[in-house]
C-alpha cells in the first residue's frame, strides 16, 4: 500500500530564512507518525505545506497519493488539519461546530454526525454550550472531533497539547489513541519528547530543516548505549502529585489511564 | 459558480448571521452614532444650514444612512480579522470547500447586518417627522443604491481585515469613511463651499449617490446623479473585490 503521506526533498524559505532544506519522510497507512522538533524547527511550516496552506520551493509531496502542488483539493478532501490553537468557533455551540463542518463537508444527515462525534468525545452535555466557555481540553477534543469529520485518511495534529494542563493533555492523549485504533492515519507535530514516546509509531526528529532521525522508538533508543541496569528509589513524579492533589480521575492508581466514560 | 460554491457559501454565511443575532448589540450599535448625528444635525445645527428644502430631516437622512453603512462594514472587518487570528479561516481553507465562499458569507452577512441598521435608523428618521410620498418602486431603487454601496463599502473592509496587524487597525480604515459625507451634499448643500472644497465635494461619490437617494425620496426627477452614483458603486465594488481577492489568494497556497 503506498504512503499516506510522502515528503521528498521539500524545500522551503521565507525570504533568507531557509526553513526546510530537504525534508524526506514517508508516513505508512494506519500508523501515528510524531513529528519532533524544537520551535521554531520548520514543524508547522511542514504541516501548512502538507494541507495547501502554503506553497512549496522545491520537491515532491503527496498526501493519500495526490500531489500537493496538482491536486489541491483532492488533498484538501482527504487530509484534516488541527491547528496549534485550536481553531473553533467560539460564538457557536460545540454542536454547532460540529455540524457547520459536517455542512461544508457534504455529508448527508451534519446532525447526525455531529451528535455521535460529541458522545465519542464526550461533550454530549457542553454540546449545547458555547464553544468559547469550554476548558482547554475540551477545545481541544472538539477542535479534533471536528477534524474526523468526513472521516479523512490523514489527520494532521499540530502541537496538539501545547498550552494545556497536565489533566487536559492527557484526554487528548486518550482521543489520539482512539484515532489510532479507529485506522486513521495521524501525523502529530510536539516538542513534548513524552508525547511521541507515549503515543506514535515511528518518531522523526526535524532539525534545522532536515529530518535528522526517522524511526521506531526502539530504533532510536538503539542510538544509544544499551539500558544500564540500576536500583534507584524514585520519588514520585511532579506529574503524578499534580494529578493526585487535584483529585484528578487519572490519579495515580489509576494505571491504565482510562477514565470511567 | 459551483453548486458547492452555493451550499458553502450558505453554510457560512449561516454561520456568521450567528455571529451577528449572538450580539445584536453590534447592529445598535452602528445605528447609535448615524441617529445621534441625525438628532443633533435636526434638532440643533440644523436651524442654521439654509438647504432650500422645507424639510431638514428629508435633506439629512441619505447622507445619515451612508454614514450607517460605513459604520457598519468595520464590523466586517473586526470578524474578518478575528476569524484569522482564531484560526478558524485556516480551517477552513485546509478543507474541501469553495474558497471563495468564505469572503462572500462574510460580505452576505455584512448586507443583512446593515440592512438590519438602516430600518433602525429609517426608523428614528420618521419618528422625528420625516416623511416621504415616494412610491414602492423608488423605494425599492433606494435599497437597491444602499444594498449596492453596502456591497462596495463591504469588499473595501474585507482588505484591512485581511491585512491589518491589530483589531484597532481592521476598523480604522472605517473613519474616513464616516468622515467623507461631511465633505459632500450630504449636511450643506456644496454651493456653500469656497473653490477646492467645494470642486471635491462634488466630484466624490457620496454626492451622487446622496442627491440621488435624495431625488428618489422626495419624487423628483432623477439627473445625472443616478448614472454617476452607479458607476462609482459597481467601480468601487469591482476594485475592491479584485483587491480582496488578490489578497485573500496570496495569504496561500
Amino acid at each position: 500500500m503506498s504512503a499516506a503521506v510522502a515528503v521528498r526533498g521539500l524545500e522551503k524559505s521565507f525570504g533568507d530564512l531557509h526553513v526546510l532544506r530537504g525534508v524526506d519522510l514517508e508516513v505508512a497507512p494506519g500508523t501515528v507518525f510524531a513529528l519532533l522538533g524544537s520551535n521554531g524547527a520548520g514543524k508547522t511550516t511542514l504541516v501548512r505545506i502538507l494541507s495547501t496552506l502554503l506553497r512549496m520551493d522545491g520537491g515532491e509531496v503527496a498526501v493519500a497519493g495526490f500531489d500537493v502542488a496538482t491536486r489541491g483539493a483532492d488533498v484538501r478532501r482527504s487530509i484534516s488539519l488541527t491547528g496549534q490553537f485550536a481553531a473553533v468557533d467560539e460564538v457557536l455551540t460545540g454542536r454547532e461546530n460540529l455540524v457547520l463542518v459536517a455542512r461544508l463537508r457534504h455529508l448527508p444527515d451534519p446532525g447526525r454526525v455531529a451528535d455521535e462525534l460529541l458522545a465519542r468525545f464526550s461533550l454530549t452535555e457542553a454540546g449545547r454550550r458555547r464553544a468559547g466557555t469550554y476548558s482547554g481540553g475540551m477545545r481541544r477534543r472538539l477542535d479534533i472531533a471536528m477534524s474526523l469529520i468526513g472521516s479523512p485518511a490523514v489527520v494532521v495534529l499540530d502541537e496538539p497539547t501545547t498550552g494545556l494542563d497536565p489533566e487536559a493533555r492527557l484526554e487528548v492523549w486518550d482521543a489520539i489513541r482512539g484515532l489510532a485504533a479507529g485506522g486513521t492515519t495521524v501525523l502529530l507535530t510536539t516538542q513534548h519528547l513524552d508525547e511521541a514516546e507515549q503515543l506514535a509509531d515511528r518518531i522523526a526528529i526535524l532539525h534545522e530543516g532536515r529530518i535528522i532521525v526517522d524511526g521506531t522508538l526502539a530504533e532510536l533508543q538503539a542510538l544509544l548505549p544499551p539500558t544500564r541496569v540500576e536500583r534507584v528509589e524514585q520519588p514520585p513524579a511532579l506529574e503524578d502529585v499534580f494529578l493526585a492533589v487535584i483529585g484528578s480521575r487519572r490519579a495515580a492508581g489509576d494505571p491504565t489511564g482510562q477514565e470511567a466514560r | 459558480m459551483s453548486i458547492t460554491f452555493v451550499g458553502d457559501t450558505v453554510a457560512l454565511t449561516g454561520r456568521s448571521l450567528r455571529h451577528v443575532t449572538r450580539s445584536l448589540d453590534t447592529v445598535i450599535t452602528t445605528a447609535l452614532m448615524p441617529i445621534a448625528l441625525l438628532l443633533l444635525f435636526v434638532f440643533v445645527l440644523g436651524g442654521a444650514i439654509r438647504t432650500g428644502t422645507d424639510s431638514y430631516v428629508a435633506y439629512l437622512l441619505p447622507g445619515i444612512l451612508l454614514i450607517t453603512i460605513a459604520t457598519g462594514v468595520s464590523y466586517t472587518a473586526y470578524r474578518l480579522f478575528q476569524d484569522l487570528q482564531g484560526g478558524i479561516l485556516e480551517r477552513f481553507r485546509s478543507m474541501p470547500i469553495a474558497r471563495s465562499s468564505v469572503l462572500w458569507a462574510h460580505v452576505l452577512t455584512s448586507l443583512v447586518a446593515n440592512v438590519l441598521s438602516l430600518v433602525v435608523v429609517v426608523a428614528v428618521g420618521l419618528l422625528i417627522g420625516f416623511r416621504s410620498s415616494a412610491g414602492p418602486l423608488a423605494w425599492l431603487a433606494v435599497l437597491g443604491i444602499l444594498v449596492l454601496v453596502t456591497l462596495a463599502l463591504t469588499w473595501v473592509a474585507v482588505i484591512p481585515g485581511l491585512t491589518a496587524k491589530t483589531v484597532d487597525g481592521a476598523s480604522a480604515f472605517s473613519y474616513p469613511l464616516i468622515l467623507l459625507p461631511f465633505i459632500s451634499s450630504a449636511f450643506v448643500p456644496t454651493a456653500s463651499m469656497p473653490g477646492p472644497v467645494r470642486w471635491f465635494a462634488e466630484h466624490q461619490p457620496v454626492t451622487s449617490i446622496v442627491n440621488a437617494i435624495r431625488d428618489l425620496l422626495a419624487v423628483r426627477p432623477v439627473g445625472a446623479d443616478l448614472p454617476v452614483a452607479l458607476l462609482w458603486c459597481a467601480g468601487i465594488l469591482v476594485a475592491a473585490w479584485a483587491v480582496a481577492t488578490a489578497v485573500y489568494r496570496r495569504r496561500g497556497a
